[in-house]
């Protein structure tokens, strides 16, 4: 399954509490489509964290030939909470598949208040991520709560689970098994369909069933 | 025992209030500001306080009056908010009382930048405020680490009566890794018959005051202070030896540097040469005698200290390593982090000088 049938939508809004795995997962989504072929573009509108931002793979994005639209280009190693003016390129160029990273919880996610009505317009998609291994939502209840939160600050409807349950490199299969278990009560309680659960390659053997969309850490620290 | 996967403030102040903190005043500075965010959500939910005050000496002197109730109390900043700390921590040590302060290490000096460093070294251990005083200073290298530290800070600060150091570089403050919470052993502590909470059937007020105008009463305070220090100089030093077994070039890091070192230790024997990583967990008291010793074998020839600062370790590993064996210096600074293959370079350029 490619990730375009798997996310067929032209805009990707990625939404969830902070420490879901949001920025892995779209910086992998991107990577993803411009393999396929698409002309992608990622952009990177998480103004609450000061480190670990997907801006920070440029690089290696802009190589697999994704267009990386950052908040604060000058002052990369700021928080300074300003968007780029060229994300409104990106949302209004319909030759353009575009995955916008947010950063955690409402406070995160409330940046797309101000471009909802040009989002609504378009063929989007907002995700909201879901991840077991973290314990301020490792309940569907607490959970589900976050979702209604974003939705009420972005005015948008989230359209699919994804669950990312991660323990960074040391996930295990039986993790991810856990986080479908909390995204399917999540999807009961909100009626929202889960789009997709997400594991690394090393894992893919054991979760056949769930058929992830495969995941490469790209977010690594350091000494890793 | 259940994985979680925590970011590192909030796992440093979800430990405090496992440990029983009670009170936390702060005042918002990057990359911290998870720590006053989750004690604001949490803290009241488990009974305690939280105050966002107006400034940090505001935080830190809200400390030192909850502390001086015999609360467990505890505020956190990050490097130049940390300095403003100083005094309160200073009256703290002063008037015996227990406290924890996480600092949260960012580029200096000054406002700097807000990315990781380790600069706050010398501050931190010869103790960043006035007169004759010392801290514990626990430094974290791991998120695990840092959750099981923040939770014994409290019980060395009660049981020295002395405030705790927890120096964290920024990157311990904002990556995640998966922790376990530990089933606990808290330490035995003795009462807190001297705390200002009210006279009750006492006979005395507790008084509690860092002024003592007459020298000879000042000295004599001093040197009361001074016999706890040599307690926790005797009791409270601790490190890791990382591959140290067969070493013969140390490799001398602390808090994440030492992970970008223990990677850079495994290429290196990959490329033949036996590298080891010598961590201190106290980076006061300092492992002087365990480093000195090791300074002392044979078969080490040579050590490369690595920090996120340019040079303020080094200090106390040259006083343990002495002219016993060369000491050579890697560090990045102002938020930079080293790179594995760097400090690789700078290892193999040590390791030519001596084989």
């Amino acid at each position: 399954m490619t990730a375009v049938e798997r996310f067929p939508h032209r805009l990707t809004l990625v939404a969830g509490h902070y420490g879901t795995g949001k920025t892995e997962f779209s910086v992998n989504l991107a990577l993803a489509l411009a393999g396929e072929g698409e002309r992608t573009a990622l952009a990177d509108l998480d103004i609450v964290n000061p480190y670990f931002r997907s801006r920070e793979q440029r690089e290696l994005l802009e190589a697999a030939g994704v267009r990386v639209v950052a908040t604060s280009q000058a002052l990369a190693d700021a928080d300074v909470p300003a968007l780029p003016a060229e994300l409104h390129a990106l949302l209004e160029d319909r030759t353009v598949r575009a995955v916008l990273d947010t950063g955690g919880d409402p406070s995160g996610a409330r940046v797309l208040r101000r471009y909802r009505p040009r989002i609504l317009k378009e063929d989007y998609q907002l995700l909201y991520v879901v991840n077991a291994a973290r314990p301020e939502v490792r309940t569907a209840e607490r959970s589900a709560e976050v979702l209604r939160a974003i939705e009420a600050v972005t005015g948008l409807a989230c359209t699919g689970l994804v669950n990312n349950t991660h323990l960074c490199g040391e996930t295990e299969a039986e993790d991810i098994r856990e986080g479908a278990a909390l995204a399917a009560e999540v999807s009961r309680l909100t009626g929202i369909p889960v789009v997709c659960h997400t594991a690394e390659a090393r894992l893919a053997d054991r979760l056949g069933d769930l058929n992830p969309f495969p995941l490469e850490l790209r977010m690594r620290k350091p000494w890793e | 025992m259940k994985r979680e996967i925590w970011k590192g403030s909030e796992a440093i102040a979800e430990a405090a209030i496992r440990a029983g903190c009670r009170c936390f005043f702060g005042y918002p500075i990057t990359p911290q500001n998870e720590i006053p965010e989750y004690m604001s959500l949490h803290m009241p939910q488990s009974g305690g306080v939280f105050v966002q005050a107006e400034s940090e000496l505001a935080a830190v002197n809200m400390v030192y009056g909850a502390a001086a109730s015999g609360v467990r109390a505890m505020t956190s900043s990050s490097s130049p908010g940390v300095s403003l700390k100083q005094e309160g921590i200073s009256y703290m040590a002063a008037c015996q009382l227990p406290a924890v302060v996480v600092n949260v290490m960012r580029g200096g000096p000054g406002l700097g930048s807000i990315q990781p460093a380790q600069g706050d070294y010398f501050q931190a251990t010869r103790g960043g405020g006035n007169g004759d005083y010392r801290t514990v200073v626990l430094a974290p290298a791991n998120i695990q680490e840092a959750v099981d530290l923040t939770q014994e800070a409290f019980d060395i600060a009660d049981q020295y009566r002395n405030p705790v150091v927890v120096l964290a570089d920024g990157l311990i403050g904002q990556m995640m890794e998966p922790i376990v919470w530990k089933e606990r052993t808290p330490r035995e502590l003795p009462e807190k018959t001297w705390a200002a909470c009210g006279r009750g059937d006492r006979d005395h007020n507790n008084f509690i005051t860092s002024l003592l105008i007459d020298a000879p009463a000042c000295e004599a305070h001093n040197l009361e202070l001074h016999k706890k220090v040599l307690e926790m100089e005797k009791n409270e030093c601790r490190w890791e030896e990382i591959l140290l077994d067969d070493a013969e070039l140390v490799l001398v890091a602390y808090g994440t540097p030492s992970r970008v070192a223990q990677t850079a230790a495994e290429n290196l024997r990959k490329q033949g040469v036996k590298a080891g990583v010598f961590r201190p967990i106290t980076v006061w008291p300092y492992p002087y005698a365990r480093l000195r010793e090791i300074a002392g074998l044979d078969r080490v020839r040579t050590f490369l200290t690595v920090e996120m600062s340019l040079g303020q370790m080094l200090d106390d590993v040259n006083l343990a390593v002495g002219e016993r064996k060369p000491v050579r210096f890697y560090g990045r600074c102002g938020g930079a982090i080293p790179h594995v293959s760097e400090v690789e370079g700078a290892a193999l350029e040590a390791w030519k000088e001596v084989k």
